[in-house]
């Protein structure tokens, strides 16, 4: 659940749990967040929470809304966020939700046409909410409103082995291949990207994959396959080591790892 | 017309890296120009079986119908007969999927996205339900050819959400429509001419919530001349950065121009399909 810190001058007031849809924030007691200053609109402004997201909007207020130091007039907040109203700081938190049980809250599951227009209405979006007039008709369907297609609370299946944490490839060493004979003999190559390809399109060519065990090199078209130290490879992709020799439609060149 | 020539299509389906089962389904007849495929979901093992039942249905259905009829001609509203084809299966099969989980305690609350395309007459016929997706390669350009039917893409859409901030989102995998969950269903479709060297991919979200869309891209242009070897990688993308749900990918590559017989060799061509 995502909440809101409320401090001036670094001392921290309140802490507020985002749970209404719409949280108003503002000097007159009518709002959930009731910040009494002179400097603060009577209706300052709102917080519209969407699920797991939540929007920041100013109401028109006198003296604006800044969100990290920037003045804005709609924001889609972030964890860690800074609100900021005259004198008062609201810091947002919502803790990542997929440490919670991130196989289960992967799970595709289908949000009914009703509660998105509610939510639309709640947003107080002009633009409707793209075509909500499904077949799934609302008059002989009425959910409540927080409703989400029952998904049964089976817990995932643990993996059997940990994935590797996104983005962050356990390839410390950065490959790079330099060619040996040729026309360009003695340039090298860098192979930053998940797939470099090697040799004449039509003709032969390979391409080699960064993956996070290593890199890996694999014949793409061309009658004649490209070589490895000599061994003729097959279609399977074949892992690289260092100073390998790669031969391809007749150039030798050479695949190293640079630290 | 046996579209087999013209067509080159290959599909991979992997439950990723964390999931232990395959809830997404594939479905190709190269020959009738046919693609589908389908990302399940629900408890247990509701959601294979809520995608397992729309290919297969789709698939037989559309196989007999296609035979049959001739998708490109025109139907009394102006529209090719393909899109009242799709619409018409896509309706039974909703209806089986529906009926099954309101039937069954088990499948209670299943459902399926589904996108797919039938080939005919140099171009195609896309239905999509959901936020499974088809991507088009031609020459240098690589777009998404439909819109989600999800939560993200109407904040998109109205103006909530850029693309880069949807990014951020917490909300993702949520789905507006979906096949067996109401009585009736409304499908996406429309027709879009294609071009010889053309490339279709059709994925489920495994692919595009794991692997950044330039990415795709980039994979399917490098290794076009391999398809196999393209899909094969996509999915190893997929699952190289992380592989949280299953990964499903369809290639279908255009090698050369397809129009309908018409007139004498037409009929013949029908008559043939007819005595089969």
């Amino acid at each position: 659940m995502a909440k809101l810190i409320l401090s001036m001058d670094n001392l921290m007031l309140k802490e507020i749990s985002l749970t209404k849809e719409r949280t108003t924030i503002g000097r007159k007691p009518q709002n959930d967040i009731q910040i009494d200053n002179l400097a603060i609109s009577g209706e300052h402004a709102a917080i519209v929470t969407i699920l797991n997201d939540a929007f920041l909007e100013d109401l028109g207020s006198t003296n604006g809304t800044q969100v990290n130091g920037q003045p804005i007039k709609k924001h889609f907040l972030q964890n860690g966020d800074v609100i900021e109203l005259g004198k008062y700081r609201l810091k947002y938190v919502n803790e990542a939700q997929p440490q919670v049980s991130q196989a289960d809250f992967e799970r595709t599951m289908i949000i009914r046409p009703d509660m998105a227009q509610k939510l639309a209405d709640q947003s107080n979006e002009k633009a409707p909410m793209g075509d909500t007039q499904t077949g799934m008709s609302t008059n002989h369907f009425s959910p409540p409103p927080s409703h989400l297609a029952t998904e049964p609370a089976t817990p995932p299946a643990p993996s059997p082995q940990a994935p590797p944490s996104v983005l962050q490839p356990a390839v410390s060493l950065r490959g790079a291949i330099q060619v040996l004979t040729g026309v360009n003999a003695g340039k090298e190559l860098e192979l930053t990207k998940t797939l470099t390809s090697l040799g004449k399109p039509g003709v032969q060519v390979a391409v080699i994959t960064r993956r996070p065990h290593g890199y890996f090199i694999t014949h793409v078209e061309g009658a004649v396959f490209p070589s490895v130290n000599g061994k003729l490879l097959d279609a399977q992709a074949h892992p690289l080591g260092d100073h390998d020799i790669i031969e391809l439609a007749g150039t030798k060149m050479e695949f190293f790892l640079k630290s | 017309m046996d579209l087999s020539q013209a067509l080159e299509t290959v599909s991979r389906s992997d439950p990723g890296m964390v999931r232990s089962h395959n809830e997404d389904a594939v479905y190709l007849n190269p020959a009738l120009g046919l693609a589908i495929l389908a990302d399940g979901m629900g408890g247990y093992n509701a959601g294979e079986v809520a995608s397992g039942m729309v290919t297969t249905l789709l698939g037989s259905e559309l196989g007999k119908a296609l035979t049959l009829q001739e998708p490109y001609l025109f139907d009394s509203n102006g529209q090719r007969r393909a899109n009242g084809l799709l619409e018409r299966e896509i309706e039974r099969a909703n209806h089986a999927v529906y009926q099954a989980a309101q039937s069954q305690p088990q499948y209670a609350g299943m459902g399926t996205t589904l996108v797919m395309a039938v080939f005919y007459d140099n171009s195609m016929t896309v239905a999509h339900i959901g936020d499974s997706r088809l991507y088009r390669l031609r020459g240098e350009e690589f777009i998404q050819i439909t819109r989600d039917h999800s939560l993200l893409q109407e904040q998109i859409e109205s103006g909530m959400l850029t693309v880069e901030e949807a990014r951020h989102s917490q909300n993702k995998n949520l789905v507006t429509r979906a096949v067996g969950v109401d009585p009736l269903v409304e499908p996406e479709i429309h027709d879009y001419a294609t071009q010889p060297g053309d490339i279709y991919l059709f994925c489920s979200d495994g692919l595009n919530d794991m692997v950044e869309d330039e990415e795709i891209g980039a994979t399917v242009q490098m290794l076009s001349a391999n398809l196999e070897l393209a899909a094969t990688q996509l999915v190893q993308l997929a699952n190289d950065n992380g592989g949280r749900d299953n990964v499903s990918v369809i290639l279908v590559r255009v090698r050369q121009s397809y129009p309908a017989p018409r007139g004498v060799i037409g009929w013949l061509a029908r008559l043939r399909a007819w005595f089969k």
